[in-house]
C-alpha cells in the first residue's frame, strides 16, 4: 500500500509547471480565471455561483490531501459540516459580521482536525480514508444526539448574514456572492501557496516516498497532522461560507455522503491539479442544480455512475486531461522549433 | 441480570450480521486487495431481495437463505468481472472509489424502485415468539441469527484452514507470485473469492431481515460500522473480522440498553483507542508502510 494514488497514474505533479513563469499564456490564463469568477453571477443563478464556489474550495481541500500528499481523506464532510454549524451558532448567538463567523468555524474546524488527524496519520492508504471515514460519522451521530445546539434534524436555521449593516451583500445574493468570492479566494491563495512551498515540497516526498522522505529527517507523522489541519481549515471555511450562503446547516452536510460527493469532484477535476477542483464543482453542481430542476429525483443514480466512469476510464480528470494535452502540444513546438 | 442476558443475546446476533460481512470483506481484502465500500449496499440487496422473493414468489426465509447468497454470489461475480477487475493493478484506493459509486447507484436504484418506507418481513414461522430460561426470556430468532452465523463463520475458517481450496486462497493472499509460480492460476480464484465475499454480506442480509427494517439505507451506516469493525479486528486477519464483529455487536447493544444517546458513538471511541494503542488492529499484522 506504500505506492500512492498518484503514482500510479503518471500524472507527473512534481514537475514544474510546463509553463514557464515569464509565459504570457500563465497571465491570460489567471486573467481569464478571474474574470469568471467576477462574471459567474452574471451567468448563472448567484447562490448557484456562491455553492460552485464553496464546493470547488472544498474539492481543493481533499486535493491538497489526496493530490499532494498521497492521503485520501473520506470524512472531510466532518470539518465543512462542523464548520457550518459552527459558524451558523457563532452568526446566532453573537451576531458578528459573517466573515467573523465563518473564521470562526474554520478554527473550529481547524481544533477537531487536530484530534482526527493525529489519530488517522497512524494508518495509511485505504486504512486512512476507513478511518477519516469513521470519525467523520462520530461526528454526525455527536450533533445528531447535541438537539438542543444543533437543532438535530432541523438543522440550524435562519443564520444571520450579518456585515456590517451593508445591506445590499445581507440581502442580495448577487452582492453576497463577491463577499463570499473574496473569502474562498484567501483559502484558494492559500492552498496554492502551501502546495508551492518548501513545506509543500516536503509533502510530495512524503507522498512519493515516506521512507526516503523519513530518512532525510523529516518528521512524516508531523508534516501529515499538519497539511491535514491546513485542510481541514480551508474545508471549515469553505462550509462556513456555504452556511451562510443558505442561511441554514443540516445534517446532511456531516453525512459520508458529503464526503464521498467532494471526493467525486476532486478526481472529477483532476487529483493532484488543484484548479480542478473548481471545475469539478462546477460541473457537479450545475449538473445536480439542473437535475433538481427538471424534477428528476435519482441524483444518486447519476452521480454514482459518473463516479463509476470517471474512476475507470478517466483518472485524470478534467483539469489532469487539459493539462496533459497542453504539455504535449507545447512539448512538440519546442521539438520542432529545435529542429 | 435476566435484562443484561438479554441485552447479550442481541449484541451478539447484531454481532453475527457484523462478523458475516465483516468475514466477507476481509476475504476479499485478502485476495484482491479491494476494500468493497458497496458491501454495506450488498447488505441491503440480500435484505431487500429476501423481502422481494417472499412478496413476489412467494419465497421463504429458508429457501431465501439458501437462494439469495447464490444470487449475490452472481453478482459478485458480474462484479469483479464488468467492473473492480480493470483496477485491481491500480492503488486499491480506486476500487474503493469504484465501490462507492456503485454503492450510490444502487442504493438509488433500490430507492427509486421500492420507495424509502420499509418492506415487510415477519420473523419465519418456528423461530417468533421467546423461550424462557429461568427468569429471563430470550428472543428464539435472535438466538437461531447469532448460532447460524457463529456456524457460518466455523464452516468459512474451516473451509479456509482445513480444505485445499482454502490453502490455495491463503497462498494466493499471502505470496500470490509464489503461488503464481507452482502452477496455481491465482487470476481464475480472484472472482469467485469475490463473489463468495458478496455472498456472505447477502448472507447476512437474509438474516437481518426479520428483525431490521428493510430500507434501501439499511446499509448506509452499516458500512462505517463494518469499517470500524475491520480496523478494530485488523483488515487483513480473518479471526480479527469476526471476533470485532462480535465485539462490535455487545458494545452496541450495551450502549443502546445502558446509554441510548452514545451507542453509536461508543463504537467509535473503541476504534479510537484501537488506533492510538494498536493501529493494526487487534489481530492485524504490523503493516509495512
Amino acid at each position: 500500500m506504500s505506492e500512492q494514488m498518484t503514482a500510479k497514474v503518471d500524472v507527473d505533479l512534481a514537475q514544474p509547471s510546463i509553463l514557464s513563469r515569464r509565459n504570457p499564456l500563465r497571465y491570460v490564463m489567471l486573467l481569464a480565471g478571474l474574470a469568471v469568477l467576477v462574471m459567474l453571477p452574471y451567468w448563472i443563478y448567484p447562490p448557484v455561483a456562491m455553492d460552485i464556489l464553496c464546493w470547488g474550495l472544498f474539492a481543493i481541500s481533499v486535493d491538497l490531501l489526496l493530490g499532494f500528499t498521497g492521503l485520501l481523506s473520506f470524512g472531510h464532510a466532518a470539518f465543512w459540516g462542523g464548520s457550518a454549524y459552527c459558524t451558523g451558532l457563532i452568526a446566532t448567538h453573537w451576531g458578528v459580521p459573517f466573515p467573523v463567523a465563518v473564521i470562526g468555524g474554520a478554527v473550529f474546524a481547524m481544533l477537531i482536525a487536530w484530534p482526527i488527524g493525529y489519530l488517522s496519520v497512524r494508518r495509511t492508504g485505504i486504512y486512512f480514508a476507513m478511518v477519516t471515514l469513521a470519525f467523520a460519522q462520530m461526528l454526525y451521530f455527536i450533533a445528531n444526539q447535541a438537539r438542543d445546539l444543533t437543532g438535530g434534524e432541523n438543522g440550524l436555521q435562519g443564520i444571520p448574514r450579518n456585515f456590517f449593516g451593508i445591506e445590499l451583500v445581507e440581502t442580495d445574493p448577487f452582492y453576497f456572492y463577491y463577499v463570499g468570492a473574496a473569502m474562498i479566494l484567501v483559502g484558494i491563495l492559500v492552498a496554492w501557496r502551501v502546495v508551492n512551498s518548501p513545506f509543500g515540497r516536503v509533502l510530495t516526498a512524503v507522498r512519493d516516498n515516506p521512507a526516503r522522505a523519513r530518512a532525510l529527517g523529516y518528521d512524516v507523522e508531523r508534516y501529515k497532522i499538519t497539511v491535514f489541519i491546513i485542510s481541514a481549515g480551508l474545508a471549515g471555511l469553505a462550509g462556513g461560507v456555504f452556511a451562510v450562503s443558505h442561511q441554514f446547516a443540516s445534517l446532511q452536510e456531516l453525512m459520508w455522503t458529503t464526503s464521498g460527493k467532494v471526493v467525486l469532484i476532486t478526481v472529477l477535476g483532476g487529483i493532484g491539479t488543484l484548479w480542478g477542483g473548481l471545475v469539478g464543482a462546477g460541473v457537479v453542481v450545475t449538473l445536480e442544480d439542473y437535475l433538481a430542476s427538471s424534477g428528476f429525483e435519482g441524483i444518486g443514480l447519476i452521480t454514482g455512475t459518473i463516479f463509476v466512469v470517471i474512476v475507470l476510464l478517466f483518472r485524470h480528470g478534467i483539469w489532469g486531461t487539459a493539462r496533459n494535452v497542453l504539455r504535449r502540444y507545447v512539448l512538440e513546438r519546442r521539438g520542432r522549433r529545435r529542429d | 441480570m435476566s435484562e443484561f442476558i438479554q441485552y447479550t443475546l442481541q449484541g451478539l446476533a447484531a454481532g453475527g450480521f457484523y462478523a458475516l460481512s465483516a468475514l466477507g470483506l476481509a476475504v476479499i481484502f485478502g485476495v484482491l486487495g479491494v476494500v468493497n465500500f458497496s458491501h454495506g449496499a450488498c447488505y441491503m440487496l440480500g435484505a431487500v431481495l429476501s423481502a422481494v422473493l417472499l412478496a413476489e414468489l412467494n419465497v421463504g426465509f429458508w429457501a431465501a437463505l439458501v437462494i439469495v447468497p447464490i444470487l449475490m454470489f452472481g453478482f459478485g461475480v458480474l462484479m469483479e468481472r464488468l467492473l473492480v477487475r480493470w483496477l485491481l493493478e491500480l492503488d486499491p484506493l480506486y476500487n474503493f472509489l469504484l465501490t462507492f459509486g456503485l454503492t450510490l447507484v444502487i442504493v438509488e436504484a433500490v430507492k427509486q424502485r421500492y420507495g424509502v418506507s420499509g418492506l415487510p418481513y415477519q420473523v419465519p414461522a418456528g423461530l417468533g415468539g421467546q423461550v424462557s430460561v429461568g427468569s429471563v426470556n430470550l428472543s428464539v430468532y435472535a438466538i437461531f441469527a447469532c448460532l447460524f452465523s457463529v456456524v457460518v463463520c466455523v464452516a468459512v475458517g474451516l473451509l479456509l484452514t482445513k480444505t485445499r481450496i482454502g490453502m490455495i486462497v491463503r497462498a494466493a493472499t499471502e505470496a500470490p507470485d509464489r503461488t503464481r509460480a507452482l502452477g496455481i492460476n491465482v487470476g481464475l480464484w480472484v472472482t469467485p473469492v469475490f463473489g463468495f465475499g458478496i455472498a456472505l454480506a447477502g448472507l447476512a442480509g437474509v438474516l437481518a431481515a426479520p428483525t431490521r427494517a428493510i430500507t434501501a439505507e439499511m446499509g448506509s451506516n452499516f458500512i462505517i460500522i463494518l469499517f470500524a469493525v475491520v480496523v478494530i479486528g485488523g483488515l487483513g486477519s480473518i479471526l480479527g473480522a469476526v471476533v470485532a464483529g462480535f465485539l462490535v455487536g455487545l458494545v452496541e447493544a450495551y450502549g443502546i440498553a445502558y446509554a441510548p444517546t452514545y451507542a453509536q458513538i461508543v463504537i467509535f471511541v473503541l476504534m479510537a483507542l484501537v488506533v492510538l494503542v494498536r493501529p493494526s488492529g487487534l489481530f492485524g499484522r504490523e503493516e509495512v508502510a
